[in-house]
């Protein structure tokens, strides 16, 4: 039971679960899933299909929070690639040209890799804080992108491009398809590639990692650039789902609740190891809150009290120093260990 | 010499961690106004019994007096109230506050809560003065020098009332006259009455300014001297010790080698670090680094694998020319590094045994050319056989024991086959059995071509397994001996106490 | 021998002053520059009214300017600022009550917020930046809990205070909002500069372990500095209440990035320990000269504010890291 606890996808799962079961309670057919017209319908696909801009975020942010970094600039990034692909479709002669669309949507995405390299420059050559590099970008950003549409909202009219955010491919909402291939990329570079191996180490132990030959800054750069890159493709399902781009609003705080659903996920915001499946749980936690608040017919305006309360539990249940203060306090007769230990402990023991 | 009552009494202190007994049963005492000098090897416990001390650890067992009354300290602060103030090397003061400010934070003289400024300037410039400082006492800490910020922190802890100063490894990053200086504030304290007591790797130091020497080795008391008693190379053979009994001979004395030199360094230096020195390793030969904690051992060690950027000087390998400008290139051409540090600089605490196992390799080969599971595997079994590593290779590493941790550092390496290893105090802390291991797993590397440069705080170590013996002293490079019949331990004590035969 | 070299040390600008000092050097180009370019501009109201649209600004940012030194940082000050404009709207339109209760109490709301951020972050060892967020989300909540509508205020205490002018001199007025920020830059600043408690916020700030090695409160400087932190943001809402006369769950969107901008453009390092009070009072000011000269260029949209802002930010924090860099002797320098 204690080994199943330590295990740092405990708390999130059963969080999930906790939520899950209310909205069964609440909520007819909570778990039905249809099909209507050859697409999928339920309140779950929903769920994952609101949710894809954020596990997609959060995606990238957990690989730049697992080098000890964090990036704020996401939202702004959000807010450029939406504005960005909408203004160059708009230009479009036809906006039903898939050539067109594509042009836009491979733009975009140029652009958004420039940002984070950019980010990763300052982070990795200049040496500036991430959290203050960053800052740079998610100010100015969505000046940028009011600057791209000059303070308007732009709306198009294009069906290839309504397909990235609010369309349909073999049965699927096409944005649960782009996650799937995302996460399973990332989890090819990481995983199956050495990515993820250099990327822990360099958030474990910096100069351990550089004394074993690796590229530090490298590294860094290409998680900033790869995390401006999820963004932007969280940037252009978000306004492709609304065909519009809100240079103002669009992509607003979705940078907190990333760090959020990447901390809920047991991704240190120190560094190292990290959980792709933990950080799409945390997402989903996110967005299930959200459901579930309508669902149980609270005031749709109170999902940010519940947010605060999710927070605040599951950082406390993640706190070594909660746990030792709060919880050790009522067992007593457990032996006062130094306090960094209960994190530090294997999460197996034999 | 007629003496006071001790200021400070420990007896019979023992301090246990686990897997290691840091202190056991060491007695040490501590007179007002005298400058005592607490020495030994790294390990010998100096930094846990200053610990022990101000408690930062309790102790297992054994008593402390302070003036003659029975302490346990809960921690610096209480210590410091008490009476005993800690300087470390690391200055603990905040940069960003001034000089005046940093003596008095906190305690500042105030007129109904408002903080009389002039009055903190007053004080410290007073304060200062006795100390023989010029300095604004206005200006930020971090603009003045290491030495100044030193004596900020001296002059706050003695300005707390103390009756004990502890000064550890003040001097390390000063220059002569900042040393200077220092010693003479000291000397100062000391007529005062104040008891210091003063941990530094420099003996020239230790002979100027302390009055009396306590001796630590391997957890145990050595001994305690009136310092004008005790030459030097007596004290050097009591810090360094024999270890004879329980590590098996070698086969023979290694005879030097007439191989063709793998690697020159040229007049390579770094100011700070090491002065400017020559060295050449050839294939396959062994070259033991023996001297002192901070005498430049280790700084040759990263200047070779490209850690630290040279302040001039050339490394050449085959004749060529070769830039060492990063770890990188270093292992470009095929030279690898176990740093001392195993904890900061080498494992990553948090990945496995395998992952730290293989990771050099993988940085070699990049992010994109993984090295197979069934490849990994493979190594990882060979290696953690070859060098008997106990442990599972999927747990993370800091489960592992310190002997084992320095084995999967040389895994990491010796994968790598590389021409010359760099190896910084690999047998530290480490069990008896597995230090015999690494010295033979030396040998045999060794005999199959490769060069080692052998650094080791022990000399017995270090004779038993080098071809040639570069002797450190006050980071200069002081002699280079071939590892005849002629050459014994009692040789290098002397080169390294005073930096000529004796 | 040394007191009498002290003077002569404090000519030119010390290395700690430069990035006030250039601040201040941007503040006087902009107001000259924008002197030439565009007729009415170099006037003194033209300086008064950006105090007055930023009043509140300033209040929230000296909140802020605390919790920066101390090297933590507050993202719930913009949600705060909204939570006060919200209560005070409701208690008073809504339920008549009278205006001082209303804002003593929204004073000890926002006081107590920050003290429970402050005291989880030091006992519960829990990162600042991850605490305030919550308790952003939680005003926030809080807000469009109440309602989600914009609730006018009415209240003649509260109008009076918007409509009031105080007569500085021929043509030249401030709003008495201004006053209150100007006492409060006051107050900040003799606490920062003469108490114990301040130069505990620089040491904090400077390095915490050494502090507390110096025998320092640090826990109660801590928690201090969000407890201000939240009573700033709530007395900057109250100003921000005068200046809208409305409660809304929308005000302050994003304040808290100015308010950071703000420290920041002072001057102050982000990885606290090291900033002027009056630095901030500059960056408020160069901030809302900017969105001066925008409105007077007419031309230029508002979105060159943001996009100027964040230049702003580059430049001085490429400054900071230039003097940083040349100021740390030792290379491991954190």
């Amino acid at each position: 039971m204690s080994e199943l606890i330590r295990n740092r996808l405990f708390w999130p799962v059963l969080i999930l679960v906790g939520l899950m079961a209310l909205n069964v309670a609440f909520t007819d057919n909570f778990l039905n899933i249809q099909v209507k017209d050859g697409h999928l319908y339920g309140s779950l696909i929903d769920i994952l299909r609101f949710g894809a801009p954020l596990i997609l975020v959060a995606l990238g942010m957990t690989l730049v929070i697992a080098t000890r970094g964090i990036d704020l600039s996401v939202g702004s990034v959000v807010a450029i690639a939406g504005a960005l692909a909408c203004l160059r479709i708009s230009d479009l002669g036809d906006q039903n040209s898939v050539t067109g669309v594509l042009a836009a949507v491979g733009v975009t995405l140029a652009l958004t890799l420039v940002l984070g390299a950019w980010n990763g420059f300052l982070v990795a050559a200049v040496g500036i804080q991430p959290i203050i590099a960053t800052l740079i970008l998610m100010v100015a950003g969505r000046g940028l992108a009011q600057l791209i549409t000059d303070g308007q909202i732009v709306t198009i009219n294009s069906s290839p491009y309504k397909l990235i955010g609010g369309g349909y491919w073999l049965t699927l909402p096409f944005s649960i398809l782009i996650v799937v291939a995302l996460v399973a990329l990332t989890a090819f570079l990481t995983r199956r590639l050495a990515l993820g191996m250099f990327i822990e180490a360099v958030g474990g132990n910096a100069e351990a990692s550089r004394l074993s030959g690796i590229r530090s800054r490298g590294v860094l750069v290409v998680v900033y650039t790869f995390c401006a890159l999820c963004a932007g493709i969280a940037g252009l399902m978000i306004s492709s789902n609304v065909s519009s781009a809100d240079g103002n609003y669009a992509g607003l705080w979705i940078e907190l609740d990333a760090i959020l659903a990447v901390v809920i996920g047991g991704t240190s915001l120190a560094g190292g190891r990290f959980s792709i499946s933990g950080t799409i749980l945390g997402a989903l936690i996110i967005q299930t809150l959200t459901t579930t608040v309508y669902s149980i017919g609270v005031p749709p305006e109170t999902t940010l009290l519940f947010k605060a309360l999710v927070v605040t539990i599951v950082c406390l249940l993640q706190s070594p120093a909660f746990r030792q203060k709060v919880v050790k306090r009522r067992a007593r007769p457990v032996a006062p260990a130094p306090a960094p230990m209960s994190e530090r402990e294997p999460v197996t023991n034999r | 010499m007629a003496e006071s009552a001790p200021i400070v009494r420990m007896s019979g202190i023992v301090k246990q961690f686990p897997g290691a007994r840091a202190l056991d049963g060491v007695d040490f005492r501590l007179l007002p106004g005298e400058v005592h000098a607490l020495m030994g090897e790294n390990g010998a416990g100096k930094s846990t019994l200053i610990k022990v001390l101000t408690g930062v650890h309790p102790v297992d067992e054994g008593e402390i007096e302070l003036a003659g009354r029975p302490v346990a300290f809960s921690g610096p602060l209480a210590a410091q109230q008490a009476g005993i103030s800690t300087v470390y090397q690391e200055v603990n003061l905040c940069g960003n506050l001034s000089v005046a400010e940093n003596i008095f934070v906190g305690r500042e003289p105030r007129k109904f809560g408002r903080i009389r400024w002039r009055e903190v300037y007053r004080r410290a410039d007073e304060l200062l003065d006795r100390f023989d400082l010029d300095v604004d006492v206005s200006a930020p800490l971090s603009s003045c020098s290491l030495a100044v910020q030193q004596m900020v922190a001296i002059a706050r802890a003695v300005d707390v009332e103390a009756k004990v100063l502890i000064l550890d490894e003040p001097t390390s990053s000063l220059d002569a006259d900042e040393v200077a200086q220092l010693f003479r504030v000291m000397r100062r304290l000391k007529e005062q009455g104040i008891a210091i007591l003063f941990v530094s790797h420099f003996l020239d130091q230790i002979y100027e300014v302390a009055d009396r020497i306590t001796v630590l080795r391997n957890g145990r008391l050595v001994g305690e001297y009136l310092t004008r008693e005790l030459p030097q190379v007596y004290l050097v053979a009591k810090m360094i010790g024999r270890e004879l009994a329980e590590l098996e001979k070698l086969e023979g004395k290694p005879l030097a080698r007439t191989t063709e030199p793998l690697i020159e360094a040229r007049d390579l230096g770094r100011a700070g670090a090491v002065n400017p020195f020559t060295l050449t390793i050839r294939e396959g030969e062994v070259v033991g680094l023996a001297g002192l904690l901070g005498s430049g051992r280790t700084e040759i060690a990263r200047l070779l694998f490209g850690a630290d950027h040279a302040g001039g000087g050339s490394v050449h390998m085959g004749g060529k020319k070769v830039t060492l400008r990063s770890p990188r290139a270093a292992m470009n051409h095929k030279i690898a590094f176990c740093s001392e540090n195993r904890r900061e600089e080498g494992l990553v605490d948090e990945l496995t045994v395998r992952e730290n196992i293989v990771l050099a390799l993988q940085a070699d080969r990049g992010w994109s050319r993984p090295v197979s599971a069934r490849k990994a595997d493979e190594l990882v079994r060979k290696y953690v056989a070859a060098l008997n590593i106990k442990g599972d290779p999927d747990e993370p590493v800091r489960t592992l024991s310190g002997g084992n941790q320095q084995k999967v550092l040389l895994a990491r390496w010796l994968i790598m086959e590389p021409r010359l290893l760099i190896l910084d105090e690999p047998t530290r802390g480490i069990d008896v059995g597995a230090k015999a291991e690494i010295q033979r797993l030396v040998v045999e590397l060794s005999d199959g071509g490769m060069a080692v440069l052998f650094i080791s705080a022990e000399l017995d170590e270090v004779l038993r397994l080098s071809h040639k013996v570069g002797v450190l002293r006050d980071r200069t490079l002081v002699a280079q001996l071939d590892n005849d019949d002629a050459l014994t331990t009692d040789t290098l004590m002397g080169k390294i106490a005073s930096g000529a035969p004796s | 021998m040394t007191a009498t070299t002290l003077p002569a040390r404090r000519f030119g600008v010390p290395r700690k002053y430069v990035p006030v000092a250039v601040t201040g050097c941007l503040f006087v180009a902009m107001f000259v520059i924008g002197g030439f370019r565009y007729e009415s501009f170099a006037t003194g109201q033209v300086v008064l009214n950006v105090f007055i649209d930023n009043a509140f600004l300033l209040v929230v940012a000296v909140g802020m300017t605390f919790v920066i030194l101390s090297g933590g940082i507050d993202l719930s000050v913009g949600s705060v600022v909204a939570l006060t404009t919200m209560v005070s709207a409701t208690l008073m339109t809504g339920h008549g009550w009278p205006a001082w209760p209303v804002i003593l109490l929204v004073l000890v709301m926002g006081s107590v917020l920050g003290f429970a951020m402050g005291a989880i972050i030091h006992y519960f060892e829990i990162q600042p930046f991850i605490v305030t967020l919550a308790g952003m989300f939680l005003a926030r909540g809080l807000c469009y809990t109440i309602g989600t509508e914009s609730i006018s205020i009415t209240d003649p205490v509260f109008t009076a205070f918007a409509q009031t002018r105080i007569n500085l001199g021929p043509d030249l007025g401030i709003s008495p909002s201004v006053l209150i920020a100007a006492v409060v830059v006051l107050v900040a600043g003799y606490v920062l500069h003469y108490t114990r408690l301040g130069r505990s916020v620089y040491a904090v700030g400077g390095n915490e372990n050494s502090a507390l090695l110096m025998g320092l409160p640090v826990a109660r400087t801590k928690i201090a500095v969000y407890t201000i932190s939240g009573f700033c943001s709530a007395l900057g809402g109250i100003l921000l209440s005068f200046y809208m006369l409305s409660g809304y769950g929308l005000h302050a969107v994003g304040m808290e990035l100015d308010a950071i901008a703000a420290v920041v453009i002072g001057g102050a390092l982000l990885t606290g320990g090291s900033g002027y009070l009056l630095g901030t009072v500059l960056g408020v000011l160069v901030l809302g000269l900017t969105q001066t000269i925008l409105s007077f260029e007419g031309t230029l949209s508002s979105w060159w504010t943001r996009i100027f802002i964040g230049l702003l930010l580059l430049a001085f924090i490429l400054l900071q890291r230039l003097i940083g860099v040349r100021r740390s002797l030792r290379p491991s320098g954190s």
